[in-house]
């Protein structure tokens, strides 16, 4: 299961073409949250450090994909604001690509106009444009698959072509809401593999309930619970990702992150976490 | 094989309860012609029928054409605009409380016994769907389409474009496959309030003359255009939304 990472080559199309725009520290700070007038968070604050890759761990409906919503500039401010500074001073607006758990490929697009979408929606494909999407697409082994449509790709085949979207767009700042949940373990620990070569020196936040992904992937591991929701000091797992998910140092910390989770979350311990 | 073959089954099941209908009914070709007696009649007066049925069949062209653009670039407007939605979208909706059927005879009125006045009344019946439909659509554009548009930095027209128009188009598809439906009506309903040409014109008179079997005709000879022009739309509608060609069948 354990691949290994391909240093980026000047050689390699994809590599030259899409450079990863390196090292764009992101803070997040006085993050509101309310829902239905009760504040789900208040005051949070997250930092997410250049090229590293910033994993947020919570149950469902703690409000992480809002988090995400925020920073992408998706919230229109009347349910959640917060205070986003980034560390070129300019602001974070239109540098980010995001991608959903949901691959939301459009389904009359070939392969390959899904992955220059945004491209072509900013009017600026080029045949170097479509070239590096061709490399990417290979990259991932989608190479012979350019000119189908979506319905005919696998859930995880179509996850890896709203990867490679997202790399096209190529942001400063990555998000990722939930990206592997809807696929099969097998197919999502692949996934994960090949995400944490093709994201390696980006700035990426993950967002996920899956502490195992969580570990796998993240420089730094946050768990957001509680209500109103806080933000635990961060889990710097050894190693650099992906990791092995059979390594026993991680799986440690995956019962730990679990005990969290599920403990805590609801403030009184739950029976099931601390069983031996 | 059984795309050509179920049509065919159900057009033969059609022809003998029309035969069997013709026997209970007493076999009085001047009431009710027996299906070889309207084909006699048909080629007999083939001539008559022909000239006829291509006036009807252009003003049901032109009326499917000028009702699906006008329909279309009515929807696009709607979608676009936000004063035309709130002003024109009760107007659109109130207007439908008027049975078209009833402004015929004003048509005729305004618009002489030509074609135009056909043609306006199939616009008039095919406008309605076409827009509700195509504006159904331009609407609920998924909405996880247009945040990423919105992260990608798309433009409102560039979203439109790539985005909103193509969701939209198996909403349309629908629309057309309707006004497809339709059309036909709007122009024999026109022929029959006032005209000097068209199967309705033909049929009208037949009728008072007591040929049955000329009426048959014609309507024989309408409902196959009319079978076609839908079979048409519908393989052409498929074609237009090829992601979506299980769900149209």
């Amino acid at each position: 299961m354990t691949v290994i990472p391909h240093p980026p080559r000047a050689d390699r199309p994809a590599d030259r073409l899409v450079t990863p725009a390196h090292g764009l520290g992101v803070r997040l700070a006085d993050a509101r949250l309310t829902y239905g007038g009760l504040p789900l968070f208040d005051g949070l604050a997250l930092d997410l450090p250049a090229g590293r890759v910033t994993a947020l761990l919570g149950p469902s409906g703690v409000g992480k994909s809002t988090l995400l919503r925020l920073l992408a500039g998706l919230e229109d401010g009347t349910h959640a604001q917060a205070t986003i500074t980034t560390d070129d001073g300019h602001p974070l607006a239109g540098r980010v690509a995001h991608l959903a758990q949901r691959d939301s490929l459009l389904p009359w697009a070939t392969v390959l106009d899904n992955a220059t979408l945004g491209a072509r929606l900013r009017g600026t494909r080029t045949p170097a444009t479509r070239t590096a999407a061709r490399a990417l697409l290979e990259r991932v082994g989608l190479g012979d698959r350019l000119a189908d449509r979506p319905d005919a790709l696998s859930g995880g085949m179509r996850q890896r072509v709203a990867l490679v979207r997202a790399l096209m767009e190529n942001r400063p700042l990555i998000l990722m809401d939930e990206p592997f949940s809807a696929l099969d373990a097998l197919t999502r620990l692949r996934l994960q593999d090949l995400t944490a070569r093709l994201l390696a020196g980006r700035t990426v936040l993950l967002v996920t309930h899956d502490p195992l992904e969580a570990l796998r992937l993240g420089h730094r591991v946050h768990v957001l619970h509680g209500r109103p929701a806080t933000l635990d000091a961060p889990l710097e797992p050894p190693g650099p990702p992906p990791r092995d998910p059979a390594d026993p140092a991680l799986l440690a910390l995956q019962a730990d992150l679990l005990r969290r989770l599920t403990g805590e979350a609801h403030g009184v311990p739950c029976p099931e976490a601390v069983a031996p | 094989m059984t795309r050509l073959l179920r049509p065919a089954i159900t057009l033969a099941g059609l022809l003998a309860l029309w035969q069997i209908a013709y026997h209970i009914a007493g076999e009085r070709p001047y009431l009710l012609p027996s299906p070889l007696d309207t084909l006699t009649t048909a080629i007999d007066r083939a001539d008559r029928l022909a000239h006829h049925a291509l006036i009807t069949f252009g003003e049901i062209l032109l009326g499917f054409g000028f009702g699906v653009a006008l329909g279309m670039l009515s929807a696009l407007a709607l979608v676009l605009w936000a004063p035309a939605r709130r002003w024109l979208l009760p107007i659109l909706v109130i207007s439908q409380a008027v049975p078209v059927f009833a402004l015929a005879p004003l048509l005729v009125l305004w618009l002489g016994y030509g074609l135009s006045s056909k043609v306006v009344m199939a616009v008039l019946i095919i406008y309605f769907p076409v827009t509700t439909a195509f504006l159904d659509g331009l609407r609920r554009t998924d909405p996880a389409w247009l945040d990423m548009a919105r992260v990608m930095n798309a433009g409102r027209w560039a979203t439109l474009w790539h985005i909103r128009l193509p969701a939209a188009l198996p909403a349309l598809a629908s629309g057309l496959r309707v006004a497809a439906a339709v059309a036909p009506i709007g122009a024999v309903v026109g022929e029959w309030v006032g005209s000097s040409a068209g199967l309705g014109f033909l049929m009208l008179h037949a009728n008072a003359r007591m040929q049955v079997d000329v009426v048959f005709a014609a309507l024989a000879l309408l409902a196959a255009f009319a079978v076609g022009l839908y079979t048409l739309v519908t393989a052409l509608t498929r074609r237009m939304v090829p992601w979506q060609a299980e769900s149209n069948a």
